[in-house]
């Protein structure tokens, strides 16, 4: 079974329904399986903080949410992150592609590498590096772990975990 | 009329429905005016009043009016194709546009300069947009409610704001609140 299609699985077996997703080529199978699953409404949003607005609406409206985007939407997100979905106590599972880790081609990405596990902690986010195939296992139980506990829960996936570009 | 005499006009259209009202003195005013648990405050996030809107009518049948400024708006720009594009007939997104930033002292914005939301609002793909004056506010919002067609209403009115106190209502207990009402 394909690492995006298992992921998938996860998300529909633990009633996540709604996904809202920003383009990345790291996470494009994953992209394309979330829109072709009936059973999850895909919105692709602008710009992450409007993910994450659009999310928040949803756990309220009875769904449970998810958000798929690159570690650099955390510095575009901090400030939606703290003041509404921690604020207002919501879950909030954060798939995250981890660019700028080993086998990353652009330098760029690496300058935002360096900072996203750090500004992760200072924000009191629980955090989980996929950076193994097997890894893809623990994926369950951190979708379970979020709607438990009712926090933003980032999970960062490395160019290694996708089998490099 | 400024925003808080609008907001106290069309207060008995918007108490039966769900409201997710955005950050600032829009919310004090109708937390003042009308304390509802349909009402969700915002007490950060500029801009997302109408993502959060949006997201509630997609996950729920109920009737959603997400009150944004022009302020707002302009801040999350990128929200209106996602509305435009991800039809939800029980949304309707009230735009109390009056050319300033309110919250902060009343600068301008560029909506009451050159930039109009309503061409802004249709040329992102929204079907149904109506730019309406501050007085017909309220006979304009019901309409859209009758409709049961998401609705952009832009209204223009004066800008100006009212001495309230800011919520002290926990935010965790304004989500319940709200949630226990969404399901009621």
């Amino acid at each position: 079974m394909s690492i995006s299609k298992k992921i998938v699985d996860d998300f529909v077996a633990n009633d996540v329904s709604f996904i809202t997703t920003v383009p990345c080529k790291q996470l494009g199978g994953v992209i394309e399986e979330c829109e072709a699953r009936p059973e999850i409404y895909h919105i692709p949003s602008n710009k992450e903080d409007e993910g994450m607005g659009l999310c928040a609406g949803a756990f309220m409206g009875g769904k449970r949410p998810a958000i798929i985007m690159q570690n650099t939407a955390i510095g575009v997100t901090i400030n939606t992150l703290v003041t509404l979905t921690q604020f207002y106590r919501m879950p909030l599972p954060m798939l995250i592609s981890y660019r700028g880790e080993l086998k990353e081609p652009v330098a760029c990405q690496a300058e935002m590498a360096v900072h996203t596990k750090a500004l992760l902690a200072q924000l009191n986010i629980p955090t989980y590096h996929f950076h193994k195939e097997a890894d893809v296992e623990e994926f369950d139980a951190i979708l379970k772990y979020t709607f438990m506990c009712n926090k933003p829960v980032a999970i960062l996936t490395d160019a290694t975990f996708w089998g490099g570009y | 009329m400024i925003r808080s005499e609008i907001l106290r006009e069309i207060a008995p259209i918007l108490r039966p429905h769900l409201v997710v009202c955005n950050i600032g003195l829009p919310s004090q005013e109708l937390h003042s005016i009308d304390d509802q648990p349909t009402n969700f405050y915002m007490l950060g996030t500029m801009g997302l009043a109408s993502s959060i809107g949006l997201g509630v009518a997609l996950a729920q049948d109920k009737t959603v009016i997400s009150i944004d400024g022009d302020g707002s708006i302009l801040t999350n720009m990128g929200t209106l194709p996602t509305i435009a594009n991800n039809v939800a007939d029980n949304f309707i997104l009230l735009i109390v546009d009056n050319g300033s930033y309110g919250s902060t002292g009343d600068q301008p914005t560029y909506a009451g300069k050159l930039t109009s939301l309503t061409a802004v609002a249709k040329a992102c793909g929204c079907e149904n947009v109506v730019e309406c004056q501050d007085v017909d506010t309220g006979k304009v919002l019901q309409e859209a409610i009758d409709s049961k067609k998401m609705t952009i209403i832009v209204c223009k009115c004066d800008s100006g704001n009212i001495k309230l106190p800011v919520i002290t209502r926990d935010p965790v207990n304004i989500r319940d609140r709200f949630m226990e009402a969404v399901k009621a």
